[in-house]
């Protein structure tokens, strides 16, 4: 198999140390079928073991190993060095997240996000074990399924500019799986999470860039669940004001 | 260990600058400047029209001046943008059952180039043009 050398441009912050992040470079010679990924962990292993980067399975599942890579938000494991040209490569940690050391960035904000959804399923009617399970057609799963296909890797806030711009819009990963729980027949947990859907830094913060769908590696299309709860906010508001007498 | 976690700041004004993709949403969002100018211009028509013949007739010779030409043909051109690039992202926010699936997005973008040519038919026949 034949070797590459690739100059690895690699964004290095040490809040010991640093007072702001500066950039490191390291050659690499780089196999055939390697990822960006691999290449980090052989820095990590043969050139600098100080080199701090979140990775788990390798195989665009854990969600963890988000880069900038070359200026886009990819993840490293799946980013194949033959489809970059050129001798130089650089990786950052994921736009518009704080950096806490290296390539890892913090997670905090996300994950408050994620939790003030309630991505879990609230069913309209909580009933013993007896009675059995709660069941779904293949229709009603195809309805949602798309979206429980988010692996939360952030990489749409990466590449969202609104949130780069304003840090309170929800954002497109917690939003998609807004819409999959309102979109799953077993919930009826969809007024609760509303409050936090139908506020302006909910889904009405999104220009419609589309930039998340354009990145997610798994096809969620954050975008589109976004545009289609602006539509059902809307008739909502609409029967509300029109329609008051009609029970929510 | 005391956490010290860096934060980059976006630029405030030139954040669109940063990639081609951002580019071309302002390209679309900026477009729509241009029907605005255009419907001001029709706005102005119809005062024109409410004051008597007279405006009306200087109304019609300033639009066939050069520069009013120049400027339709931009807006013109600009609102195709405009709408073209809408109309590609419909989908998105349709998602209409059907069968075991949905409708192909190519239906729902094709459904809203149909229903513009079929209303800018009934402008040009109500026109007179044809």
């Amino acid at each position: 198999m034949s070797e590459r050398q690739i100059t690895f441009e690699v964004l290095r912050y040490n809040p010991e140390t640093d007072d702001k992040p500066w950039v490191q470079t390291y050659s690499v010679p780089c196999q055939e079928d390697w990822v960006v990924l691999d290449a980090i962990n052989y820095i990590k292993d043969h050139l600098d073991t100080s080199l701090s980067y979140r990775w788990s399975c390798h195989m665009a599942v854990c969600g963890s190993c988000g880069m900038m890579v070359n200026g886009e938000p990819t993840l490293s494991c799946k980013a194949f060095l033959r489809d970059y040209k050129g001798s130089k490569i650089r990786v950052e940690p994921l736009s518009h997240f704080p950096i806490e050391r290296d390539l890892v960035v913090v997670l905090d904000d996300f994950m408050g996000k994620l939790q003030s959804v309630k991505p879990y399923i609230i069913p309209k009617k909580e009933k013993p074990v007896e009675e059995g399970e709660y069941k779904q057609t293949p229709r009603q799963l195809k309805n949602f399924k798309q979206y429980t296909m988010c692996i939360n890797c952030m990489l749409c806030y990466a590449a969202c500019p609104q949130y780069g711009l304003n840090d309170d819009f929800i954002g497109p990963a917690a939003l998609a799986l807004t819409h999959r729980y309102n979109l799953d027949s077993r919930d009826g947990g969809r007024s609760q999470r509303q409050e936090v859907v139908a506020q302006h830094e909910g889904v009405w913060e999104c220009s419609f860039v589309g930039a998340c769908s354009e990145v997610c590696p798994k096809d969620v299309d954050p975008a589109g669940a976004i545009q289609q709860m602006k539509i059902a906010s809307t008739v909502d508001w609409y029967l509300e004001h029109l329609m008051p007498w009609r029970a929510k | 260990m005391s956490r010290k976690p860096y934060v980059r700041e976006v630029p405030k004004t030139t954040w669109y600058m940063r990639n081609g993709r951002y580019m071309r949403y302002m390209a679309r969002e900026v477009t729509c400047v241009f029907l605005a100018l255009y419907m001001a211009g029709l706005v102005i028509g119809l005062v024109r029209l409410m004051q008597g013949p007279e405006a009306w007739q200087s109304y019609l010779a300033g639009l066939s001046s050069p520069v009013a030409i120049l400027f339709h043909l931009i807006a013109f051109g600009f609102a195709c943008y405009h709408a073209t690039s809408w109309f590609n992202v419909t989908p998105k926010a349709m998602r209409i059952p059907q069968g075991d699936g949905f409708v192909p997005g190519k239906t729902i973008v094709g459904a809203h180039y149909g229903l513009w040519g079929a209303a800018s038919l009934v402008i040009i026949v109500l026109m007179g043009v044809l």
